[in-house]
């Protein structure tokens, strides 16, 4: 008999913070007092805030009980399609927590921060190759960060050119952020429908795409899974109506080494590194989003742009044709020395390698699922593949049930309900961090989930029936918002 | 959801392609929106409701439902200005699933054209244009 | 590669199963014109010991190593750290979790960000705070956005003593819209001048940063009336929310939206980022807030529980009508602030607060007290504008060969202000540290 990984065992209840602790405790060590008190202008001096007062054990244990009702990469596999959970190498934590990066103050004088100007530099650097793109900056603190800074960059090319254009195109299959973003810089967008096999034709973009359009937005692989394989096609048709191609590189993690996204036609290109560079993703953050671009456009990144003359690395301010900053100070650092770090370890060679295991994981998930659950497009995938739930819907078995039912096994569920172009979509994206004994498991749970929604649905309707919490009343934490306790 | 046969569907109403629908009551028109709208949206969070007195055209945005995974903007049915708001949805969104003809209606209108109302669907057209979609 | 766990013989099955013969066939849907067919030039990879010495290299490059003392805050600050936070916060159920989208095996996340939001509203005196944006700047250009679909007003008035990189965040952010920014001045005590808006008319907002980057505590019970008579949305910006340990916070003086940058709660500086945008503001803007917001509610059997909530407002729903593109929020900082917030308490955040006002004062006074200039009389906290007595940029210098920054210079963003230097002190410096630093001063 097989043994999943989803057991039960001792949880923990824990209550909110402040319904622990006591007025006079404290959970942390006060820095000694060595001046005198100094006078403070009463009408400017408050109360200070009502914390609750908590020792260090009470504080410690809190929060541990917390983490134990949570799931992460190193407990379980998280094949969460579109979002890469690829296992974190631990020494890169180790890294990024060195004083000389950790205290680092942004503002010093450059030639006391040479260290961290280096690696953003030659992060920056790697990054180009990778992606066949000219120049990269990495100040984006986020995926849709980078999506707006590159249509920041895309609007400032259009109003160098003395060109008013009001609309951006983007495919049914995009990500919410895309169209969001592309409205940040006023742009209205254009939605235009993928064909019969899930993807763009470039007659569908040709028809829409004109003078007053700024360009496209397209994502490669996209959110289904598949290659844009018209994508040089698409490329030159916006092109030629002086148009520019974003390239969301949210899926980057398919094609390393193997497809480079500037040699195809793409002038603007965000990456996650939290995703394809295997930085830990903290529960939403933080990411980093750096933005790459090909050369004509390199003026309008963001500054400071690290640059380096004679082994001496500085920050430049002398772009007068930047878009300005889009973070305070020059992005996430924090994450650039994990991305950084993961790069270095791995060279090109093992960067190629996970695309192709993570292409030959989806696949072979796709291969043995797809007599149990309907694929919304039958023909190979890449790093990913999307089902539905049109199969069981025939029992009155939704996604959201397989999903929740996933977690009895211990698998954290895949994406749902996404893109929204596969009615009750299930995209997994298994990663090439996954072992196939792994990913054998994965698949024997998803089978007996699929027989359960035939002969046992009430498992199915009733799931999670594991977890600290059961299914959560979410129709009412919308009706009567409690946002604060 | 319900399948088209299980819906309520009252023929004394008349319905819109955006699934709201209209009653003339005297000289003014009520509005809320189909029992298919509803089921479609799920269990409704949050109605976005436009002021008293504003005035808006046939076909106009003028608010919208929001579910927990949906947002869906509601269109007039008729041209007219806006004579009272059903401010028991601010409370109980809620009642637009329970009673979306009665308790869950949403506006009262001062209709400026009365012709508009007969570009409306009739039940029978509504069930026919549902029918279509499926 | 210990990353990639297949083995040739995995491979070789796992290809039988899917009725391909190697990996490369994989890629047959890839078109040839599409292919890279070279090899990417990157260095050869490194063992975990070879990465570890090279980046202990480059970290060992960098001032912060211990025998420099700092005296720069200019949004970015030096706090102790307890042990506790790190510890927790690097717990892998927490960092190595994605965005909370199923709640029932995410509730550590979702009640640690539910506490976040309970705790920074108390501390900003606001109703409502999200699960928190990328940094300070980008949730200052969030919250001009947000005034402006409220007020449907398409021009912000903002002080010029916010800080500078704040400024040109939000410049590049309501660029390509055309919304247009009025910059308010500053009067000689380095407080912004609130009589350069009168002739203003049509605000969406007005926008002030308390303490100001000078470090001065501005007045914003006046300003929050003037952007009120105005009917603008009065937003307050912060750099250093520890302030609000011992001062009034800006809910209670009249803020509509309170945004800024939460780093010194915990967050290591790390170069910059990432940090922790704050964001607050009160109950009736709710719908119109960027972010995510985690709420409470109750299971199945009626135990209480976490959700994601009102996520109509974002992105992956509203899509080009969401109220900002944001996705992220940037939990883990949330969750270590939090940490360090539980781990102070009230009485804790109050008794820090004032040492490091206490502190600051101290080497005020000594400075001036050994002639340098204090630019502006108003009340600080944490940090100030000098100006040494003599040939300003050599003390500068000479205090940089004996490992001391005293000071950002200000030229740069003030250029009246050429020669005078923005000091900070936090309770990370000694008072030795601050005599020495007066004592060369006095050379």
């Amino acid at each position: 008999m097989t043994e999943f990984p989803g057991a039960t065992g001792l949880i923990f209840n824990e209550p909110l913070l402040w319904e622990k602790g006591k007025k006079g405790r404290i959970g942390m060590s006060l820095p000694r007092r060595d001046v005198e008190a100094c006078g403070l202008d009463k009408d400017l001096e408050g109360d200070g805030p009502d914390f609750p007062d908590l020792s260090e054990l009470e504080v410690v244990r809190h929060y541990v009980r917390l983490s134990q009702w949570n799931f992460g990469v190193d407990a379980g596999m998280y094949p969460l399609g579109s979002c890469t959970m690829k296992y974190n190498p631990k020494l890169n934590e180790k890294i990024a927590s060195l004083p000389g990066f950790a205290e680092a103050h942004p503002l010093l004088p450059t030639a006391l921060s040479q260290g961290a100007l280096r690696l953003i530099f030659e992060l920056e650097r790697l990054l180009a190759e990778i992606t066949g793109m000219d120049a990269v900056s990495c100040q984006p603190a986020a995926g849709a960060h980078g999506e707006l800074t590159g249509m920041l960059i895309i609007h400032a090319f259009h109003k160098n050119n003395g060109s008013a254009r009001s609309k951006i195109i983007v495919p049914d299959t995009a990500h919410g952020t895309n169209p969001a973003s592309a409205a940040l810089c006023g742009y209205q967008p254009v939605t235009v429908k993928s064909n019969q096999q899930g993807i763009l034709s470039p007659d569908a973009v040709a028809e829409v795409m004109d003078a007053g359009t700024a360009g496209i937005m397209i994502t490669n692989p996209n959110t289904l899974g598949l290659f844009e394989e018209n994508i040089r096609e698409i490329a030159d048709v916006v092109h030629k109506k002086g148009g520019l191609v974003y390239c969301d590189g949210a899926n980057m993690n398919a094609v390393l080494g193997i497809v480079r996204m500037g040699d195809v036609g793409a002038d603007v290109l965000h990456l996650n590194l939290h995703k394809t560079f295997s930085a830990p993703h903290g529960g939403g953050g933080p990411g980093s989003g750096p933005v790459c671009v090909r050369k004509s456009l390199a003026k309008f990144l963001p500054v400071p742009r690290v640059v380096e003359s004679q082994g001496a690395y500085s920050l430049s301010y002398n772009f007068p044709e930047t878009i300005g900053k889009v973070h305070a100070f020059y992005g996430n650092f924090g994450v650039m020395i994990k991305a950084y770090a993961y790069i270095l370890s791995m060279g090109a060679e093992n960067l190629k390698r996970a695309s192709q295991l993570a292409v030959l994981n989806a696949n072979y998930i796709r291969a043995r699922l797809k007599d149990v659950f309907h694929l919304a497009y039958d023909r190979p995938c890449m790093h990913e593949c999307v089902f539905s739930d049109k199969l069981q819907k025939q029992d009155k078995v939704t996604t959201l049930e397989i999903a929740k039912r996933l977690i009895d096994y211990g698998f954290h569920p895949p994406t749902v309900y996404f893109p929204l172009v596969v009615s009750g979509a299930i995209m997994i994206e298994p990663t090439e961090t996954e072992s196939k004994e792994e990913i054998d498991l994965f698949i024997e749970a998803c089978r007996a989930i699929a027989n359960e929604a035939k002969e046992n649905p009430e498992l199915l309707h009733a799931a999670p029936s594991k977890t600290k919490v059961k299914r959560l009343d979410e129709t009412n934490a919308a009706r009567h918002p409690c946002l604060q306790g | 959801m319900k399948q088209i046969s299980e819906l309520n569907l009252p023929d004394d109403i008349r319905y819109s392609e955006d699934h709201e629908w209209a009653r003339r009551e005297g000289d003014a028109v009520r509005v809320g929106i189909s029992d298919y709208a509803q089921d479609q949206l799920g269990d409704i969070t949050f109605v976005g409701l436009p002021n008293v007195g504003d005035s808006f055209n046939q076909k106009e945005e003028f608010g919208t439902v929001e579910s927990t995974k949906a947002v869906s903007e509601l269109f007039m049915p008729v041209g007219g200005e806006v004579l009272a708001v059903n401010e028991a949805l601010v409370e109980s969104p809620g009642l637009v699933n329970e009673d979306p003809y009665g308790a869950g209606w949403i506006l009262l209108v001062k209709s400026h054209n009365p012709d508009e109302m007969n570009s409306l669907m009739t039940k029978d057209d509504y069930v026919k244009r549902l029918k279509g979609t499926e | 590669m210990r990353f990639l766990p297949h083995t040739d013989e995995d491979i070789a099955s796992m290809l039988g199963t899917i009725g391909a013969a190697k990996l490369e066939d994989l890629f047959s849907i890839v078109p040839e014109n599409c292919r890279y067919r070279g090899k990417l030039d990157l260095p050869e990879p490194l063992t975990e010991w070879e990465l570890h010495e090279h980046m202990a290299l480059l970290s060992g490059s960098m001032a912060a190593s211990g025998e420099y003392k700092v005296f720069v805050g200019a949004g970015s600050y030096d706090h102790f750290i307890p042990a506790t936070v790190p510890y927790l916060a690097g717990r892998s159920e927490f960092s190595t979790a994605y965005t909370p989208y199923q709640p029932e095996l995410s509730q550590g996340t979702l009640q640690a960000i539910y506490e976040y939001q309970t705790l920074v509203a108390k501390l900003l005196g606001m109703e409502v705070a999200n699960a928190s944006l990328y940094d300070g700047a980008s949730a200052l250009a969030e919250a001009l956005l947000m005034a402006i679909r409220v007020t449907r007003r398409k021009k912000v008035a903002i002080s010029r003593l916010i800080n500078p990189l704040y400024r040109q965040v939000v410049r590049t952010y309501l660029e390509p819209t055309g919304y247009e920014i009025v910059e308010l001045g500053n009067d000689a005590n380095g407080l912004t001048d609130l009589s350069t808006f009168d002739a203003q008319n049509d605000l969406a907002a007005v926008a002030v940063q308390s303490p100001n980057f000078f470090g001065i505590v501005e007045r914003l019970q006046n300003s929050a009336e003037k952007a009120h008579e105005k009917s603008a949305l009065f937003v307050v910006a912060f750099t250093e929310p520890l302030a609000y340990g011992i001062l009034k916070n800006p809910g209670e003086l009249g803020a509509d939206i309170v945004c800024g940058e939460g780093q010194s709660l915990g967050i290591p500086q790390s170069f910059g980022g990432p940090g922790l945008g704050m964001f607050a503001t009160k109950m009736q803007y709710v719908r119109n807030m960027p972010g995510r917001l985690v709420g409470q509610t109750v299971d199945a059997n009626g135990k209480r529980g976490f959700v994601l909530t009102l996520a109509t407002r974002e992105q992956h729903i509203r899509r080009e009508k969401a109220t900002s593109n944001i996705c992220t929020n940037h939990s883990l900082c949330a969750l270590a602030s939090a940490v360090y917030m539980a781990s102070l308490g009230g009485s804790g955040i109050r008794s820090l607060a004032r040492l490091n006002y206490d502190k600051c004062e101290y080497l005020k006074n000594e400075l001036n007290r050994a002639g340098c200039t204090i630019t502006f009389a108003g009340t600080t906290f944490n940090e100030f504008v000098v100006r040494f007595p003599r040939g300003t940029g050599a003390i500068y210098e000479n205090l940089l060969k004996k490992n001391i920054v005293a000071g950002l210079p200000l030229d740069t963003y003030y250029p009246e202000l050429a020669g005078h230097y923005l000091l900070c002190v936090t309770e990370t410096k000694t008072r030795n540290d601050m005599d020495a630093l007066v004592r060369e001063v006095q050379k």
